[in-house]
């Protein structure tokens, strides 16, 4: 059985700060090139097939604009 | 008829706050009005009403529980003298910032720092004009009778949650410590957590019920905008409490043709001033303004037309007189005489000074 | 497997609590701020005590607190939460009552009301944030900045002659008879968020016990006033703060 995860990332309300990266452990993760309307480069799956739904970079996310899905496959 | 006891004023302090319902007493002790916080200790009304009482480990930090618990809707209180409330006006403009009742006592002492422990009415300004930063107003009773102490507590609540405005009951060390007897009021119950809800649901911090947001108690905006909004809502409010709630007595002034105003003890002094100018023919009264915010400026400003000459009395070097001169607006000489320190003066020690005012 | 296969409703494992509100938080990119609000949130909602928490406030960055977490909060002068929320738990005791309170808040001006609030063992949960600068009025010496530390009053570093020595308050915390939950925590990692996390629930459920005081220190980031990058932040207080201010419990009664 393998586990399959993704994320939403509310994009306007991401500050790009960053502190996810390093707390994923899969590599799914990186800030994006695209700036959003408060110009900062918020956060997207760049490696999505990685994605394990760990929850690891919602939980230490400052803003709480991370919404991360699983499933069992 | 009502029992009638004899006591303290600052006994009498206690003994209404647990008759009338007083939901928390938070002080910190010193002279002269250490038997407020002593006499609510031996009574211990947390057994019979409920009532919280707490002695602090600062005038700051009563100030600040007082500020907690009027945030959340209940009757709460503190008292203090000078020095201690000095060091309340911060708390005191926070509570008035962010509308909030509450009952500070000021038994006040001579200063101006440690000064001393004898009584004085020097804190007239801080009181009436503000005391702590911002634009605001606290409303001041001066009471002149043990009585008066017993009776002004329930007022004050009465009128801090009418208006969500801190009141300030400015007594001395005299009223603080003569005993007087007193008539007992039938006793009002503590709100229930109901009444407290259906009073105060709107705005205080009571927990948050699913059928609203939460509320805010703050006095910070930083938009300049939403901050004048706010100032000229207080400004309206004082403005309503300015036409509503001047209280004032006045003694013989029906055929003055001299008055003396003064507040508190001091009126009741200059009763007897008046009968020993009366013994001498000269027509005097008192005016004695109960509230000193809002002053009773009509009443003042009403009598001023039929006298000679005004003399304010206080126990200070003059601060009242700043107010009875705006409002006689140079129609008539007002006077000034004043011990200040902790002395008070005799009625005979008033007449004379009175008597040479007038014959200059 | 297609994404949009996964992010379904019924996939959702974690979202923003309800508890906290829509609106963008002021804070800087990476402050530590909002992961803390965000952890409390959870907690209250888990709970269910939405209804029941009371909030104090302090002066500093996190005096807007009241506007990310929707509950009924009370605004505090610099200091003096702890006052408050001793009249608002005695008056209400089936509240859950907490303080917010910064470094300079807690550690300087309010001092005195903290000592004595946990002294008294109020039942009341104290969170204190200890970023070592003053961040809202522009990165100034805080009573826990760091020796050498660099801030806009220390701008040679902190030294103790100068300046003292920087307060590790919660040392002092955890004497005080009064308090019966004393410990200090962090926000930088997922294990140290959870740790958090369970920290702040234990508070919030020994103040209906009758325990006394609990008090969490959280060692956070300052990234502006410490004039590095949220991630570059995370890093140096593990290497700086960490050694002078030891992460675990205190005192667990």
């Amino acid at each position: 059985m393998a586990i399959k995860g993704a994320i939403t990332v509310d994009t306007e309300k991401c500050k790009g700060c960053g502190v996810c990266i390093p707390n994923c452990p899969t590599g799914t993760i990186a800030l994006s090139k695209e700036v959003n309307s408060k110009g900062y480069n918020y956060l997207y799956m760049a490696n999505p097939e990685n994605c394990t739904g760990c929850t690891n970079c919602a939980t230490v996310c400052p803003d709480a604009v991370i919404t991360v899905y699983r499933v069992k496959i | 008829m009502a029992e009638k006891i004899l006591m303290k004023g600052n006994e009498a302090i206690a003994y209404a706050a647990i008759n009338c319902g007083c939901d928390g007493y938070f002080g910190y002790p010193i002279t002269p009005q250490s038997e407020v916080m002593e006499t609510l200790m031996q009574e211990k009304p947390w057994e019979t009403t409920g009532m919280v009482v707490l002695q602090a480990e600062s005038e700051t930090s009563s100030i600040n529980m007082v500020y907690g618990g009027a945030c959340c809707g209940k009757k709460v209180m503190t008292s203090s003298s000078s020095p201690g409330i000095s060091l309340m006006c911060e708390g005191l403009s926070y509570l008035a910032g962010c509308e909030l009742p509450c009952l500070v006592v000021n038994v006040m002492r001579g200063g101006p720092g440690l000064g001393t422990i004898q009584p004085s009415q020097s804190d007239y300004f801080q009181a009436t004009k503000g005391g702590g930063h911002g634009d605001y107003r606290t409303i001041v009773l001066a009471p002149a009778s043990v009585q008066d102490m017993y009776d002004f507590v329930d007022l004050s609540f009465e009128l801090a949650f009418k208006y969500r405005n801190p009141v300030m009951i400015l007594g001395d060390g005299i009223v603080g410590q003569m005993m007087e007897k007193v008539e007992l009021r039938p006793a009002k119950p503590r709100r229930t957590d109901e009444e407290v809800r259906a009073l105060c649901d709107s705005w205080a911090t009571l927990g948050k019920p699913a059928s609203r947001e939460g509320n805010i108690v703050t006095s910070l905006a930083l938009d300049a905008e939403i901050m004048e909004r706010f100032n000229i809502h207080l400004q309206n409010k004082y403005a309503t409490i300015e036409a509503n709630e001047a209280r004032y007595e006045t003694y013989k002034t029906e055929d003055a043709e001299y008055l003396i105003v003064a507040f508190g003890c001091m009126s009741r002094i200059c009763e007897n001033v008046v009968e020993l100018a009366r013994e001498d023919g000269i027509k005097l009264g008192v005016l004695r303004p109960i509230t000193l915010y809002p002053y009773p400026e009509k009443a003042l400003d009403a009598l001023v037309p039929q006298m000679k000459s005004i003399m304010s009395v206080e126990l200070n070097s003059g601060q009242m007189v700043e107010d009875v001169r705006r409002i006689a607006a140079g129609r008539v000489p007002v006077h000034f005489y004043g011990r200040q320190g902790g002395a008070i003066p005799s009625p005979e020690e008033i007449y004379e000074a009175f008597v040479k005012k007038i014959k200059k | 497997m297609d994404i949009n296969e996964i992010i379904k409703p019924e996939n959702k494992v974690y979202g923003k609590s309800p508890v906290l509100k829509d609106a963008v938080m002021h804070y800087c990119p990476g402050c530590s701020h909002g992961t803390v609000h965000k952890i409390i949130a959870e907690v209250i909602e888990e709970m269910g005590i939405q209804d029941k928490t009371i909030g104090i406030s302090p002066v500093g960055c996190s005096v807007f607190a009241y506007n990310y977490l929707n509950i009924d909060w009370q605004q505090a002068a610099h200091g003096r939460a702890p006052a408050l929320a001793t009249a608002t738990k005695r008056l209400m005791p089936d509240k859950y009552v907490f303080t917010y309170q910064g470094d300079g808040d807690l550690a300087s001006i309010g001092t005195a009301e903290i000592m004595h609030a946990c002294n008294r063992g109020e039942n009341i949960v104290v969170i204190f944030i200890n970023n070592a600068i003053y961040g809202m009025t522009g990165g100034q010496m805080a009573p826990t900045t760091l020796l050498g530390q660099v801030t806009a009053t220390t701008p040679y570093g902190r030294d103790a002659k100068l300046n003292g020595y920087p307060l590790k308050i919660t040392e002092l915390i955890a004497q005080l008879e009064g308090t019966c939950y004393v410990t200090r925590q962090s926000v930088q990692s997922t294990a140290a968020v959870r740790r958090t996390k369970r920290a702040i629930r234990k508070a919030f459920e020994n103040s209906m016990m009758d325990k006394g005081t609990s008090f969490i220190e959280v060692v956070s980031t300052c990234n502006s006033g410490w004039k590095t990058s949220p991630v570059a932040a995370n890093t140096w207080m593990e290497e700086n703060m960490f050694p002078f201010y030891p992460l675990g419990d205190m005192k667990d009664r």
